[in-house]
C-alpha cells in the first residue's frame, strides 16, 4: 500500500490511527465516538446531536467564542456531525497548526461545560433545524418510512430526534449522555496528512493518554424481527409532486453479502458519487417516461438497516406504473445471473471513485475512522479486491434473499396542491 | 507562509497556458499523487443571449447537449462514462455555458472526445427534448416548493431589476414550456464556438501532453460568426428599502435574504469586502450574525452573509432560515448589525483573524484537482495574474481597517436594502 497505517492503543483504552500523506502541507484529525442516535431510548431521541452541537459551546480552557475563532484564524475547516452508529468531530488545518485541533478535541472529550444558558439557546436552534428539514417532502417521508421500517430497533427514528423530546429534554439529560459516551475507551482517533508519525504518536499519548478511562458503554440493540408482509403508508403535504421511496432491509457491513450487494447497487442504481444515467433502473423508469428521477442507497452499519429506492415521479403519470416497473427490473436480477462484464464494470467504477478519494486528506482521515466504527480499516483496504471476487451467482442470490416485496415498506408522498 | 505552502499553489512556472488557432485556451497543471485528471471550463453562450419570453433556453440547451450527438445516443454517451468511472456535465450561468469532468488519467482522450462531441455536434433528438422538458418542469416545480430557492429568487428580481442578473437562469414554467426544438437548435448554432472558450486540465499527466490531447479534441472546431455576448445594461440603484414575500403555504419554516449590491471581482476593493464580509458572516460560527442571530437569539440554525462576485456588478446578502413567528425579530438583529458594520467597521482583532483564516486556509482549498482547476479559472476569467497565489498572502495583509469601513459604506445603505422572504 502507497501509505501505510500506523493503528495504536492507548493505554486508556482509546485507539489511534496514523496515516502520513505528504501531498499538500495539511493534516486532518477526526475523533469518532461510538455513540450515536441507535443509542437514544424513548423520552430522549436526538440527544447525541444535540450533546454533539453543545460540544461547540465551550470548555474552561476554550470557551465557545474562542474555540470556533482559533481554527478558523489558523485556516483550518472543523465540523462534526452525528449518524446512527457514531458521532465524529473533525479539524482540517495547515500541517503546522494540527496541535490546536489535538489539544481541543482532548480538552473538550471530558471538559465541556453544558452551561444551562447554552443548552436553552441551543433548543430552539435544533428545533430551527428540524423546521427546516420539515420542509421538504423527502424528508417528511423518509422520517415515516423508516419509523414504519423499525418497530424494535432504536434505528427506528430520525438522528435529529422527535420535536416533543427537543421540547422536553434537560441539561441532565445531555450532560448524563456525555459523560457516559465520551470517555477514551469509547473513542477512535485517527489522522492523516502532513506529519511524521513517531513525533505524532508522542504528542498524541501526551494530551490523551491521562485521560482516565471510563465504564464502557452498553449500546442499545434490540434485533428487528423478521416482518411477514409489505407495509404500505401515505404522507400527505403542499406541492405538486409526488415522491415513492421502497425500503428492504439490508444487512450490516460486516455481512459477507454485503458486496455481492454493493454490486447489485451498482447495477440497479449506478456507483455511488457518478452519474447513474446507464444503470438498470434509470433505464426502465426515466428513459421510458415513467418517472422524472430514481435513486438508490444503502448506509454501512453495525446492525442491518436498509436499503432505500427513491422515486420523483411525472406528473402525468400514476406512482403504481413506475412502481411496477421497478418490482420488473428486480424481478429480472433475480430471475437471470447478471453478465460478468456488468460486473467489472461495477469493479472499474468503485476504482475510479477511489483514486478521487485519494485527492482528498479530510477523505482519508474519515475512512479510517468511520469503518472503524462498524469493522476495521481493512474493510476499506481490501474493499476493490472483495469486489471484484464476486460471481453473477452471487449477485442472483442476494437479490432473491433481500428484495421480497413481503419483507418492505413502500411510502407514498401525497402532494396537495400549491395551497395546501 | 512556508516554502512548501507555495510550491502547493499554482504559479507561472508551473501552469501551462496556450492559446489555438481557433481562439480555446488552454492552461494546464500537473498533479502525480493520485492517478486521476480534472477538467474545468467554459465558453460565452449564457442566458445573457436569451429573450425574456424563452427565459432558460440556455440552460435547456446546455443540458441537452449530452443527450445525442451525431455519433452517439443519450444512452451511449453515459455508458462510455459511467462504464470506467468517469463523470462529465454541462450546465449554464449568466454569463457562460460551464463544463466539468473527472476520469482516471487513462481515460482522458475518452472525455475529451465526449466533451468535444457534445459542444459541437450535439443533434437535440425530440423524445430526449421532451423527456428533459418534464425534469425541468419538475424542478420548477420543487423549486416553488423551496422557501430558500424563492427567497433567493425574489431578492434577485428586486436587486436586479430589469436585468440579466435578475431573471433565473433555469426559467420560468410558462417560459420552458414555450420553447421549442428549433429554438435549442439556433442557440446552439449562433453562440456555441471556440472564440471565448477556456479549459483547465489538473491531473497525472504533463501539462504539454495535456494541451497536446484537447487540441486533437477540439483544435479544429470553427464557427464563422460566432456571437459576441451583449453588453450588461445599467443597474437602477435601489433608492429606498424595498420588501417582498413569496407565500408558500404549509411550510414549517421561512427562508429570509436581506442585502444590496456588492464589489464585482475586479473592484479594487473586493478583497476588502470580502474580509468584512468574513467578520460580517461567516468568520468561526457565521460571523458577527451568526453571534447574534443563532448563538444569542437561538433564533435559527444557518444565518450567515455572502459577497457573490464576478463579472458584473455584485451582490452582498445575508440568509437566514427562521420560524414564521421569528422573522421580524431575526431581520431586526440582521439591520442592527448591518448598521454597526456601516458605522464601525471592523476591530483590529476581528481584521486579523479573518486575514489569518484567509492566509491559512489556502492549501486546503487547492488540494484536489478540482480545486486547483476552479482556481487557474478563476485567474484566467479575472486577470488576475498567475504569480496570484504566490501574491495573495501580501494582498490579504495589507487590507486595513479603514479600507473595510469604505467598502462596507460604498455598498451596505441600512435603509436601502432588499428584503426577500419566503415561508407561510
Amino acid at each position: 500500500m502507497k501509505h501505510p497505517v500506523t493503528q495504536v492503543q492507548l493505554k486508556n483504552g482509546m485507539k489511534v490511527m496514523l496515516k502520513e500523506i505528504r501531498t499538500a502541507p495539511i493534516v486532518s484529525s477526526w475523533i469518532w465516538y461510538k455513540v450515536g442516535s441507535r443509542d437514544e431510548p424513548t423520552g430522549r431521541t436526538g440527544v447525541s446531536h444535540w450533546s454533539e452541537h453543545m460540544m461547540f459551546k465551550g470548555t474552561k480552557k476554550f470557551p465557545g467564542n474562542v474555540l470556533d475563532k482559533a481554527i478558523s484564524r489558523e485556516g483550518g475547516r472543523w465540523n462534526a456531525s452525528t449518524s446512527r452508529d457514531s458521532t465524529r468531530y473533525y479539524e482540517t488545518m495547515p500541517a503546522a497548526k494540527i496541535d490546536l485541533a489535538l489539544r481541543l478535541e482532548a480538552d473538550r472529550m471530558t471538559r465541556s461545560l453544558f452551561d444551562p444558558k447554552e443548552v436553552a439557546s441551543e433548543r430552539t436552534v435544533i428545533i430551527s433545524e428540524r423546521e427546516g428539514s420539515e420542509n421538504e417532502p423527502m424528508f417528511l417521508l423518509g422520517e415515516a418510512v423508516q419509523h414504519a421500517s423499525f418497530r424494535v430497533h432504536p434505528y427506528h427514528h430520525e438522528i435529529i430526534g422527535d420535536m416533543a423530546d427537543l421540547r422536553s429534554m434537560t441539561r441532565e439529560d445531555l450532560y448524563d449522555h456525555y459523560r457516559s459516551f465520551y470517555v477514551p475507551n469509547n473513542a477512535v482517533l485517527s489522522l492523516a496528512g502532513d506529519f511524521e508519525t513517531k513525533s505524532m504518536l508522542k504528542r498524541i499519548k501526551e494530551l490523551f493518554e491521562s485521560i482516565p478511562q471510563g465504564e464502557t458503554p452498553p449500546r442499545l440493540a434490540r434485533p428487528e424481527p423478521e416482518r411477514n408482509g409489505e407495509v404500505r403508508l401515505t404522507v400527505e403535504g403542499p406541492g405538486e409532486t409526488a415522491f415513492t421511496q421502497i425500503a428492504y432491509p439490508f444487512p450490516n457491513a460486516t455481512h459477507p453479502d454485503y458486496f455481492p450487494l454493493q454490486v447489485l447497487e451498482s447495477l440497479l442504481n449506478g456507483a455511488s458519487g457518478l452519474s447513474y444515467k446507464t444503470c438498470r433502473l434509470y433505464r426502465a423508469l426515466v428513459d421510458k417516461g415513467l418517472a422524472v428521477d430514481v435513486s438508490g442507497w444503502a448506509e454501512a452499519t453495525i446492525d442491518p438497516y436498509l436499503y432505500r429506492f427513491t422515486i420523483v415521479h411525472r406528473p402525468d403519470k400514476e406512482p403504481r406504473e413506475a412502481l411496477a416497473a421497478l418490482d420488473d427490473e428486480i424481478k429480472r436480477m433475480q430471475d437471470k445471473p447478471a453478465p460478468t462484464a456488468e460486473i467489472q464494470r461495477a469493479v472499474k467504477q468503485a476504482r475510479a471513485v477511489f483514486a478521487y478519494g485519494s485527492e482528498n486528506i479530510t477523505h482519508q482521515a474519515f475512512w479510517m475512522g468511520y469503518t472503524s466504527m462498524f469493522s476495521d480499516y481493512g474493510w476499506y483496504t481490501t474493499y476493490l479486491k472483495k469486489l471484484a471476487k464476486v460471481t453473477p451467482g452471487d449477485v442472483q442470490r442476494v437479490a432473491r434473499e433481500y428484495f421480497q416485496p413481503k419483507k418492505r415498506v413502500v411510502g407514498v408522498y401525497l402532494p396537495k396542491g400549491k395551497a395546501a | 507562509m512556508t516554502k512548501k505552502n507555495r510550491t502547493s499553489f499554482p504559479s507561472p512556472e508551473d501552469v501551462y497556458q496556450t492559446t489555438l488557432s481557433n481562439g480555446i485556451t488552454i492552461l494546464a497543471r500537473s498533479n502525480f499523487n493520485s492517478p486521476a485528471v480534472n477538467i474545468s471550463g467554459h465558453l460565452p453562450a449564457g442566458s445573457l443571449f436569451e429573450t425574456d419570453d424563452k427565459l432558460g433556453l440556455a440552460d435547456f440547451v446546455s443540458s441537452m447537449v449530452m443527450r445525442g450527438t451525431q455519433k452517439r445516443t443519450f444512452d451511449s454517451i453515459y455508458n462510455e462514462l459511467e462504464s470506467v468511472g468517469a463523470s462529465l456535465g454541462v450546465d449554464s450561468g449568466v454569463h457562460n455555458v460551464n463544463f466539468g469532468g473527472r476520469a482516471l488519467v487513462e481515460d482522458l482522450p475518452l472525455l475529451l472526445t465526449l466533451l468535444s462531441e457534445s459542444l459541437q455536434t450535439p443533434t437535440f433528438p425530440r423524445d430526449e427534448v421532451e423527456r428533459l422538458r418534464t425534469q425541468l418542469l419538475t424542478g420548477l416545480a420543487l423549486r416553488a416548493q423551496d422557501t430558500s430557492d424563492m427567497a433567493d429568487l425574489v431578492f434577485e428580481q428586486f436587486l436586479y431589476a430589469d436585468h440579466p442578473y435578475g431573471k433565473p437562469t433555469d426559467g420560468f414554467v410558462e417560459t420552458v414550456q414555450s420553447i421549442t426544438r428549433d429554438d435549442l437548435e439556433r442557440f446552439h448554432r449562433l453562440h456555441f464556438g471556440p472564440r471565448g472558450l477556456v479549459i483547465a486540465i489538473v491531473g497525472a499527466i504533463h501539462p504539454k501532453r495535456a494541451a497536446e490531447a484537447v487540441e486533437k479534441a477540439l483544435g479544429s472546431w470553427q464557427v464563422p460568426g460566432q456571437k459576441e455576448p451583449p453588453a450588461l445594461p445599467p443597474l437602477k440603484p435601489v433608492k429606498r428599502t424595498i420588501k417582498g414575500h413569496h407565500p408558500i403555504p404549509g411550510k414549517s419554516q421561512s427562508d429570509l435574504v436581506v442585502g444590496t449590491l456588492g464589489p464585482n471581482r475586479k473592484s479594487p476593493d473586493f478583497m476588502a469586502a470580502s474580509l468584512g464580509n468574513s467578520v460580517l458572516g461567516q468568520f468561526g460560527m457565521m460571523g458577527r450574525i451568526g453571534d447574534s442571530v443563532r448563538e444569542k437569539a437561538g433564533l435559527a440554525y444557518y444565518a450567515y452573509s455572502s459577497l457573490h462576485s464576478g463579472i458584473g456588478p455584485g451582490s452582498w446578502e445575508v440568509a437566514a432560515g427562521v420560524n414564521p413567528k421569528n422573522l421580524k425579530k431575526a431581520l431586526g438583529l440582521i439591520e442592527k448589525e448591518l448598521r454597526r458594520f456601516v458605522k464601525s467597521g471592523v476591530t483590529k482583532e476581528e481584521l486579523a483573524d479573518s486575514q489569518a483564516n484567509f492566509v491559512g486556509r489556502l492549501p486546503l482549498s487547492l488540494e484536489s484537482n478540482g480545486g486547483m482547476a476552479g482556481a487557474i479559472l478563476n485567474i484566467h476569467r479575472y486577470d488576475l495574474g498567475m504569480d496570484y497565489y504566490q501574491r495573495y498572502e501580501g494582498l490579504v495583509r495589507k487590507v486595513t481597517r479603514a479600507d473595510v469601513v469604505e467598502a462596507a459604506r460604498k455598498y451596505i445603505n441600512p435603509e436601502r436594502l432588499v428584503v426577500a422572504t419566503a415561508g407561510p
